[in-house]
């Protein structure tokens, strides 16, 4: 499933990930990469951004980049 | 790949003279807390020459008294960098710059709350082959989120020095002052396996940056692991380029790469987050359980949909009460201040009567003085802005705008810069240095401007108090009009940021990749000192401007001096000013200005509140402190010279209207063009403000007449 349709609260670890786009290199950079688990903390009052958690800190990123991030829902 | 032998065996020589020490770090990690707290005030700001970053430059002394220099670094979180503030960083560590010295040894910060995320610039930094001493800053915060974090383990692992320190209350630093002063500061033992897929290529880019960058050893491997990193890199000016040979290598890789479908960044990262995950599992041990943070808690109400809008429609409210309250009382010393030196210079100086003294009191004087009233303004706005940064809410601020402001193509970030500049346009393009994107940030720098700053005040009640029949206001007309206006800035700055983020300064779709900091208690003396440092600047370089620009008008209005005995409005009238008012007056016509409105509309130029005064000399009307009343009345007694009279309730309006949109104010300009580091943007924005004021005001005269008003 995506990212985007983690439900609140919700944790997931990350599958796949484009390759390509700076975005995305970024938010590998930021520690999101596969095997990764993030939390969805929650969507900012108007539905977008979506606030993660991922590696103990808060990031924030738009609904447009996480549908291109695939997750497995955590155990 | 092994690591060339000198690495892991030796220690670095001492060095000879003062050590340069470079200070890097995650943003929000306390590195700034810990510049203030090692190197006091003996700071230096400046530029890097050519791009608009901070250059700091601090001198640190040891436990012995002998001086070390360091250079605080911007924030980055890697050297693969999407800033040029991270490309700077980058190009200092790697010797790309000509214009800094590359620092002997490194001083990494790091949050120990966040110690993973943090880590990866430190792997990075780490290739580079420098001595780096780690300081793990923020141990109260972690110690009270249940985190035990072990220096002694990370020293083991990494083979470096690690301090544990609390750069807020100074704990840690003598320890760190006594690691820097260290003359044999061990190299990292730290060795880490390059993944097989790249191997080859970094070999090869490595081979090449020694043999035709002429790179030493280490830092062409750092920058060959960097190159495939870097992929569309920001080069910013007073990089080196690299070598064709090199380029040549790197895209041959790529093309070979993108054919087989290999990921070369991803696993690059991956790798490196591999370590810092083993790394940071030694270290870091969690002591039970706990519940949610003090940050969660307040973040569940501060981006709560209902309550996150209550709390920043009063924060936003507190900002601009605080600004126009408490700036009354200081704003109030200052003008009596300014009136009494003039009073001084004109009475007890010993100046003599004359043209000097005039362009001292009337020049100089009155001109700078009209720009400091505002000081009180900006520094509170400098504060407050400086309090959101370090406590953390600006971020969720951005947070919470974020669609609104995507609407137009900015983010989040453009928020608050925006916003600041109702009290001023200068704090708020100041504030634009935390949008990394530079389109955005040019963006947001083009259209502050529009919002009504509150200089334009004084000209917007002057024009409601001759718009309205009767000496009394109606309040709701007062307001109505007020908001009419403050509507049509905000407007007119969203259209065209629409505009030019579709046209001109199109770029790729924006991001809002961005850290939620943890609250934190700001630290007080460094919200201050960093106040004063932005005062400073605007001092510096609207002071300059401004003295010039008074000067330059005081001239054009006592020169040519008129027939003895004179009143000050004749004299104005045959000046050069009057002279180009007339001369300005075709070109004003249209618009149902003339001459004398003329001559307004150009002294503004040394701040638009300048205009009331202006109008004061012009039509020969003294008005007393706030009251407007004789200048009202002076206004509306004037008539063209056909009979009509020239303040119609059309002409205060569509004055008004030439108010909110254009670029009159010369601060700003100098602002901008140390922002932009160009004179393209400043100007591009006098052109396309003024330019709109003048269409926008045609339209409504012409058509406001039309309707027969
Ligand atoms: N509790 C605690 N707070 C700290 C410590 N060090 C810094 N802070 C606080 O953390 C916040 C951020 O510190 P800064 O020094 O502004 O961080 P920075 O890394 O310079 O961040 P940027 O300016 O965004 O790059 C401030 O409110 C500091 O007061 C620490 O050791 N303990």
């Amino acid at each position: 499933m995506k990212l985007s349709e983690l439900a609140i609260g919700a944790t997931a670890v990350v599958r796949e990930f484009p390759k390509a786009g700076a975005a995305f290199l970024r938010l590998r950079e930021m520690g999101l990469v596969a095997g990764t688990r993030v939390t969805l903390i929650r969507t900012a009052p108007l539905g977008d951004p979506l606030e993660i958690k991922v590696r103990g800190y808060h990031l924030t990123l738009r609904k447009s980049e996480a549908e291109h991030v695939l997750v497995d829902p955590a155990a | 790949m092994a690591l060339p032998a000198h690495i892991s065996s030796g220690v670095s020589a001492a060095p000879s003279r003062t050590p340069v020490y470079a200070l890097v770090g995650n943003p929000n990690c306390g590195k700034s807390t810990l510049f203030n707290a090692l190197t006091g005030l003996k700071q230096k700001v400046g530029n890097y020459p050519g791009v608009t970053v901070e250059k700091k430059i601090g001198t640190a002394y040891s436990q012995h008294g002998q001086p070390i220099t360091v250079i605080d670094l911007p924030g980055a979180y890697s050297l693969a960098a999407r800033s040029p503030d991270e490309a700077v960083t980058r190009d200092v560590l790697l010797g790309r710059r000509a214009d800094t010295p590359q620092p002997d040894r490194i001083l990494c910060i790091v949050d120990a709350t966040n110690l993973e995320r943090n880590l990866y610039l430190v792997h990075q930094i780490l290739d580079l082959g420098r001595p780096v001493i780690l300081v793990l800053n923020m141990m109260d915060v972690a110690a009270a989120a249940g985190l035990d974090v072990r220096a002694g383990r990370l020293e083991r692992e990494l083979g470096i020095p690690v301090i544990p320190c609390e750069a807020v209350n100074g704990k840690g630093l003598i320890e760190l002052k006594l690691a820097m002063s260290r003359a044999d500061l061990p190299l990292s033992r730290h060795a880490w396996d390059i993944p097989a897929p790249i191997a080859p290529a970094v070999a090869e880019l490595q081979a090449s940056l020694t043999a035709n960058d002429r790179k030493p050893p280490l830092i062409a491997r750092a920058e060959a692991l960097l190159l495939l990193t870097d992929q569309d890199s920001v080069r910013v000016a007073g990089s080196t380029p690299l070598s064709a040979r090199t380029t040549e290598i790197l895209q041959g890789w790529q093309k070979r790469w993108e054919g087989e479908g290999t990921d070369w960044a991803g696993t690059l990262v991956n790798s490196r987050y591999d370590v810092i995950g083993r790394i940071a599992a030694e270290a870091v041990t969690r002591a039970g359980h706990t519940g949610p943070t003090a940050s969660d808690k307040i973040d569940a109400v501060a981006t709560h949909p209902i309550w996150g809008w209550m709390i920043l429609g009063a924060v936003m409210t507190l900002l601009f009460l605080s600004i126009f309250t408490l700036a009354e009382y200081p704003m109030g010393f200052i003008e009596d201040g300014i009136a009494s030196l003039s009073d001084w210079v004109k009475k007890d100086s010993g100046l003599p009567d004359g043209d000097l003294r005039d362009l001292i009191t009337d020049g100089a004087i009155a001109g700078v003085g009209g720009v400091i009233v505002f000081l009180p303004q900006i520094l509170i706005l400098f504060f407050f802005i400086g309090l959101l940064e370090s406590t953390g809410y600006m971020a969720r601020a951005a947070f919470i705008m974020d669609r609104l402001m995507s609407r137009v193509g900015l983010n989040g970030k453009s928020f608050i810069p925006l916003l600041s500049s109702y009290a001023c346009a200068i704090p708020g393009i100041m504030a634009t240095r935390t949008i990394e994107d530079q389109k955005d940030r040019l963006v947001t720098i083009l259209v502050a401007p529009l919002m009504s700053c509150s200089a334009r005040l004084p000209v917007y009640l002057l024009m409601i108090a001759a718009l309205v029949p009767g000496d009394r206001v109606p309040v709701a007309t007062k307001v109505g009009v007020m908001i009419l206006m403050y509507a049509l800035g905000t407007f007119g700055a969203f259209g065209f940021a629409w505009l030019f983020k579709r046209t001109l300064l199109k770029g790729a779709p924006p991001v809002m990749i961005m850290e939620l900091p943890p609250y934190r208690l700001p630290g007080l003396k460094d919200v201050a000192l960093h106040m004063l440092e932005r005062a400073w600047i605007f001092l510096r370089r609207a002071g300059t401007v401004i003295l010039g620009i008074s000067i330059v008008l005081w001239f054009l209005a006592a020169y040519p001096k008129a027939p003895e005995g004179a009143t000050p409005q004749q004299q104005l009238a045959q000046s050069f000013a009057g002279r180009a008012g007339h001369a300005l007056e075709p070109a004003i016509a249209p618009l149902g200005f003339d001459w004398q409105i003329g001559i307004g509309l150009i002294s503004s130029f040394a701040a638009r509140e300048v205009f009331v005064s202006t109008m004061g000399v012009v039509f020969n009307a003294e008005s007393k402190d706030d009251d407007t009343t004789p200048l009202r009345q002076a206004l509306l007694a004037t008539k063209w010279p056909d009979g009509r009279p020239l303040f119609t309730p059309l002409v205060c309006f569509t004055l008004m209207i030439f108010y909110v949109f254009a670029m009159q104010c010369v601060s700003t300009v100098a602002i901008v063009r140390r922002e932009t580091n160009s004179w393209r943007w400043p100007l591009f924005q006098i052109a396309y403000q003024t330019g709109t004021a003048w269409i926008l005001s045609f339209i409504v005269y012409q058509a406001g007449r039309a309707l027969g008003f």
